[in-house]
């Protein structure tokens, strides 16, 4: 029997990071059937980096993870690690573990037996005196000292979802994957392992793989997040990238929100486009990608960069007579709904030092709205 | 409803609670009831020929329901990973051979045997190499052979039972976690399903032991102790059947309720 051929190297120290990306997806494509579960996937992951996928449930995300951990072959293309196509190699032969959305702990297994596990798989095998100190060195790193000896099923969900983490990463992966790891976790546990996940990752220098549907955990933990669509990457880049130039109308409303406008592109310039929007209005914006007069656009605003005011004090600037629908206090900021005749409802944020001066405005009340020309996105429908 | 139901156990029940209560008589007769005696039982134990049939039952058992288990844990494993037409089939003639009637399983295993063997045996005469050539005939063989036909279908359906209520990831994190197919198998599934194999050992042992119908037909020469009660029986009932009958029904019932406990604990803990 051929027994694991793979030998990490021991010691919990940070990788070093390799030439070239750690992985990478060549024209990847899965099908199922009669479903193209992943189609044409590009992707490099770079050593020690911390990517996401981020995408609606059904959109790829699982498949692109589960085709990197062996578990899936792709149908075309080529999946790589460390510079080595790996599309039939099997999952025990990958040095790459995943943390599983329900954990996967081995519920005849102690704490300590779980964490373990992968180790004593390795050929020749460890002496016992090693696997228990690499196991006590994982269960420090998660905060779970003292837990080795307890029965899974006496753990709670967050001590078990650390549990499945030190298990993975006990066996110090090129690659750390991570299958929606906080779904079933409550709110504030949720962020607590956010954070606590993040300080692992920067600590140990793995690079970290993470499938999401929630767009605030891409965006707080990530360094790249890869955003999906149908089985598709619709773009790759940092939170702050993808935020500030989203690449079409999908990526603006999956990376944070935005008021969207629909329309078409009216007059197109270097520095500004002209989008007609309902009722025949005129609204300028930036295009990132080059648009045709006549193309069905978005323009896109985000309630952060729309002002109000009482009264139209801004000179030349023109802005847009709104009827205050609701307020909701958050805190640092305030989130009015507003609604005008012409451009229909949308969503202003007024930061508080703003509130101070002028405001704050009630409902009913009758204000104008600004918003600066290069702040507005032109953004394609596709 | 209720004085219905009631009435459907009594009369269920009162007869085996009249063989129990009877094997405890003073008395030689089964129909009147003398004081109480367990003198049936040191009877019933210092009988050479109980003794001798109760061992050539515990044989039988033993070795069906080991062969039942260890085949049905590798049928039922394989059919996890078997998929379309062909698992529907498997699953199919699994529940036909839980289906099929004693006495088919019985007259067919007899049948089929007993022609095999008139194949075989001339055959076996002709390429001996010197000395007598064995005798190939009913006995130990068809009947552990029958018993374990019957026993298997029900150890693969308790194991494929507990298969598909284990969350499939196990493996997978099993196979993540670098250990090989049969690594996987020692390491996790063998250990999470033993106590479904063990119940379905526990049920075949008992169903053997327990079995009358099919062993009549395939035991040729041998006497297994339903056999031996049965033919007892033509020769009168005595008390002494009777403490048989209870002692082979209180471990059964043992056996059966370790069983359950088995597959409830097995149940719980995944």
């Amino acid at each position: 029997m051929n027994e694991a051929a793979y030998a990490p190297p021991s010691g919990l120290q940070a990788a070093k990071p390799a030439a070239g990306p750690i992985a990478e997806l060549r024209n990847v494509s899965k099908r199922f059937g009669e479903v193209l579960a992943a189609d044409g996937l590009n992707l490099s992951i770079e050593a020690g980096e911390f990517l996401s996928f981020l995408g609606p449930s059904g959109c790829g995300k699982t498949t692109a993870l589960r085709m990197l951990a062996g578990f899936e072959a792709p149908s075309s293309g080529d999946v790589l690690l460390d510079g080595e196509v790996v599309n039939d190699l099997e999952p025990y032969r990958r040095p790459v573990n995943m943390v599983f959305q329900h954990y996967a702990l081995f519920p005849h297994l102690t704490v300590a037996q779980n964490i373990g596990y992968g180790l004593r798989q390795r050929r020749p095998r460890p002496p016992r005196e090693e696997i228990e100190r690499k196991v006590t060195n994982a269960l420090e790193i998660v905060r779970l000292e003292g837990f080795g000896g307890r029965r899974i099923w006496e753990l709670s969900g967050g001590q078990q979802q650390r549990v499945a983490l030190a298990r993975a990463i006990v066996n110090e992966p090129k690659l750390l994957l991570l299958d929606e790891p906080m779904a079933a976790l409550d709110r504030k546990l949720r962020k607590e392992m956010q954070i606590e996940l993040q300080n692992i990752q920067r600590r140990l220098g793995i690079t970290f793989v993470l499938v999401t549907h929630d767009q605030e955990e891409a965006l707080s933990m990530s360094d790249r997040i890869c955003i999906m669509r149908d089985g598709r990457i619709v773009q790759t880049g940092s939170p702050r990238d993808l935020y500030d130039r989203p690449r079409n109308r999908y990526v603006a409303g999956f990376v944070g929100s935005s008021n969207f406008f629909d329309g078409v592109a009216a007059a197109v310039s270097d520095t500004e486009t002209q989008v007609r929007v309902a009722g025949g209005i005129m609204l300028s914006g930036r295009a990132l990608a080059p648009v045709t007069a006549g193309q069905a656009v978005t323009l896109s605003v985000r309630p952060e960069q729309v002002r109000l005011a009482r009264t139209a004090a801004d000179g030349d600037k023109a802005g847009w007579d709104v009827t205050v629908l609701s307020r909701i206090f958050l805190g640092e900021h305030t989130e009015y709904l507003v609604k005008h005749d012409g451009l229909g409802e949308f969503m202003v944020l007024t930061p508080r030092q703003a509130e101070l001066s002028d405001g704050p405005f009630n409902a009913g009340e009758r204000l104008v709205a600004f918003w600066e020309a290069e702040s507005a996105l032109v953004l394609t429908q596709d | 409803m209720r004085i219905y139901a009631a009435f459907v156990y009594l009369f269920l029940y009162i007869p085996i609670g009249v063989i129990a209560l009877f094997s405890f008589n003073a008395g030689r007769h089964a129909s009147q009831f003398q004081g109480f005696s367990t003198q049936w039982y040191g009877k019933a134990l210092s009988n050479p020929f109980v003794m001798e049939a109760l061992q050539t039952s515990l044989i039988v058992a033993l070795v069906s329901a080991t062969c039942a288990s260890v085949f049905g844990t590798m049928a039922a494993v394989a059919l996890q990973g078997t998929k379309g037409p062909l698992r529907t089939a498997f699953d199919l003639l699994i529940y036909v051979a839980v289906m099929i009637p004693g006495i088919v399983i019985g007259i067919a295993t007899l049948i089929g045997l007993v022609t095999l063997f008139d194949q075989l045996n001339p055959v076996l005469a002709a390429i001996w190499p010197g000395g007598p050539p064995p005798q190939l005939s009913m006995g130990y063989g068809s009947l552990i052979a029958a018993h374990t036909l019957f026993t298997m279908a029900l150890v693969i359906i308790i194991i494929r039972a507990r298969l598909a209520g284990m969350d499939r990831a196990l493996a997978e994190a099993s196979s993540d976690l670098y250990a090989t197919p049969m690594g996987t198998f020692r390491q996790v599934t063998l250990p999470l399903i033993f106590p479904a194999i063990l119940a379905g050992f526990l049920l075949s042992f008992t169903f053997s032991f327990d079995d009358f119908i099919i062993a009549f037909f395939v035991a040729g020469s041998e006497t297994t102790l339903p056999i031996y009660v049965f033919s007892s029986i033509r020769r009168g009932v005595t008390p002494e059947i009777n403490a048989i009958g209870t002692m082979v029904l209180a471990a059964s019932l043992l056996l059966l309720i370790a069983a359950q406990v088995l597959l409830r604990t097995g149940r719980r803990r995944g």
